[in-house]
């Protein structure tokens, strides 16, 4: 994108903002009756650099400290604020926007503007280029801040897309005999459903099952897919491998069946719990597996029984 | 009791993930088949086994387990090091034998899930 076409937020939020939020409301005024020999006190001890200038409620002018330095120069008897005071004053009303107040800023090159009530006329507060940066900044702070809490919370995906129905499919690609990288695909899996911002007990109890299913991929596969389609109700994670299959499915799902060779046994592999643990997690699963062929596992995982241990 | 205080009073090596000493555990549980920890091992648990490869680091992270004990002095590998640092997962060496430190763990508190 050309950068003069983007809108950056800081243009967003000139015309966002009003003057209101960012000015100072605690306004030193004079009234025009004061001498100027006080007001010197009053600058010194203060550090302003000005005063808005009010008489009987309403704005009259603005004595700024070159108003003063004039009037020093200049080696004259001591008179009220109200002569030597610039009356013609540029003002704001409190109710407009940042890119106002910016515009003025440019176009007389003051160094602060008067605030006042755009019905009343009465004196709002003060406002300075450093205001508006200050406030700018805050705002810009706010949106982070609001932007990080939102990155960290768990994020309920689904609730936020919109379609009559949602399904989103994961594959993993196992490698078989590959113990190194064993566990992998399902830790990935377990990621990728936290980040979805799905039931914790759910999200456990699919990455239990898949890593039971990828570490049989593993140990007894040439390697395999894992294909996980998560709907908002059901999770499903296909298991398919293209050999060497499983003679007797009955036998295999007893726990403590094993045909794992001993190397893998003494792994902590192998001991027959594996098919046993992936059907205490799913809400179904089911088996299919020709001899020479390959085996297809599928393990559903209903969204709302998940209140349900893995252990249960 | 925090894994923290384990590793005082049981004098454990800390072998990884350190700055996440500071879990409060649930109890433990003691095996070495991988299978056996991932269906009854219970979140929060510290796990005592003699496995030493990656894998168990895998298993723990599944069941969200508090840390792994392993019993001997037997050293983590050094994959299994630099997953659990990955992973979050603290990794300490026990010199007892795993039914000396099961004991310790019971007079500490520290009990098993039995249901």
């Amino acid at each position: 994108m050309a950068p003069e076409k983007k809108i950056s937020k800081i243009q967003e939020l000139i015309y966002e903002i009003r003057v209101s939020e960012v000015m100072k409301k605690d306004v030193f005024t004079v009234s025009p009756r004061t001498h100027m020999s006080v007001l010197r006190v009053i600058l010194k001890e203060n550090r302003f650099s000005g005063a808005p200038v009010i008489d009987k409620g309403k704005l009259v002018g603005i004595i700024s400290i070159e108003d003063f330095i004039k009037w020093l120069a200049g080696r004259e008897d001591d008179c009220p604020i109200g002569e030597k005071m610039t009356k013609d004053v540029r003002t704001l009303y409190s109710d407009e926007p940042l890119t106002n107040a910016i515009s003025k800023f440019d176009q007389h090159g003051f160094g602060r503007l008067i605030v006042i009530d755009r019905q009343s006329e009465k004196l709002q507060g003060i406002l300075t280029k450093g205001d508006i940066v200050e406030g700018l900044l805050k705002k810009l702070e706010v949106d982070y801040d609001n932007e990080e809490t939102r990155r960290l919370r768990i994020q309920h995906f689904f609730e936020d897309i919109s379609a009559d129905k949602t399904v989103l499919l994961f594959q993993y690609d196992v490698i078989g005999h590959d113990f190194k990288k064993a566990g992998e695909c399902s830790s990935r899996l377990k990621a990728t459903l936290k980040r979805l911002g799905l039931h914790p007990q759910i999200t456990r109890r699919v990455s239990i099952a898949t890593y039971e299913a990828e570490m049989n991929l593993i140990i007894y596969t040439d390697g395999g897919h894992i294909r996980v389609r998560v709907e908002p109700h059901e999770i499903l994670v296909r298991v398919e491998d293209s050999g060497p299959g499983i003679p007797d499915i009955e036998k295999a799902l007893q726990p403590g069946y094993s045909t794992a060779p001993e190397w893998v046994r003494e792994l902590g592999f192998g001991a027959g719990m594996g098919l046993d643990n992936i059907r205490k997690c799913a809400s179904k699963m089911d088996l299919r597996s020709t001899v020479g062929k390959g085996t297809r596992l599928g393990i559903y995982v209903s969204v709302n029984d998940g209140a349900g241990s893995e252990t249960n | 009791m925090k894994l923290t205080e384990l590793v005082q009073k049981l004098n454990l090596s800390v072998r990884s993930a350190k700055e996440c000493l500071d879990r409060e555990i649930t109890g433990g549980y003691a095996s070495d088949l991988l299978s056996d920890v991932l269906a009854n091992g219970e979140e929060g648990n510290v796990w005592i086994t003699l496995q030493l490869h990656q894998n168990i680091i895998g298993v723990a992270s599944m069941k969200d387990l508090a840390g792994i004990i392993l019993v001997n002095g037997r050293e983590p590998e050094p994959e299994t090091v630099e997953k659990a640092e990955a992973e979050n997962i603290p990794v300490m060496v026990s010199e007892l034998p795993t039914f000396e430190l099961v004991g310790r763990l019971y007079k500490l508190g520290v009990g098993g899930t039995v249901e």
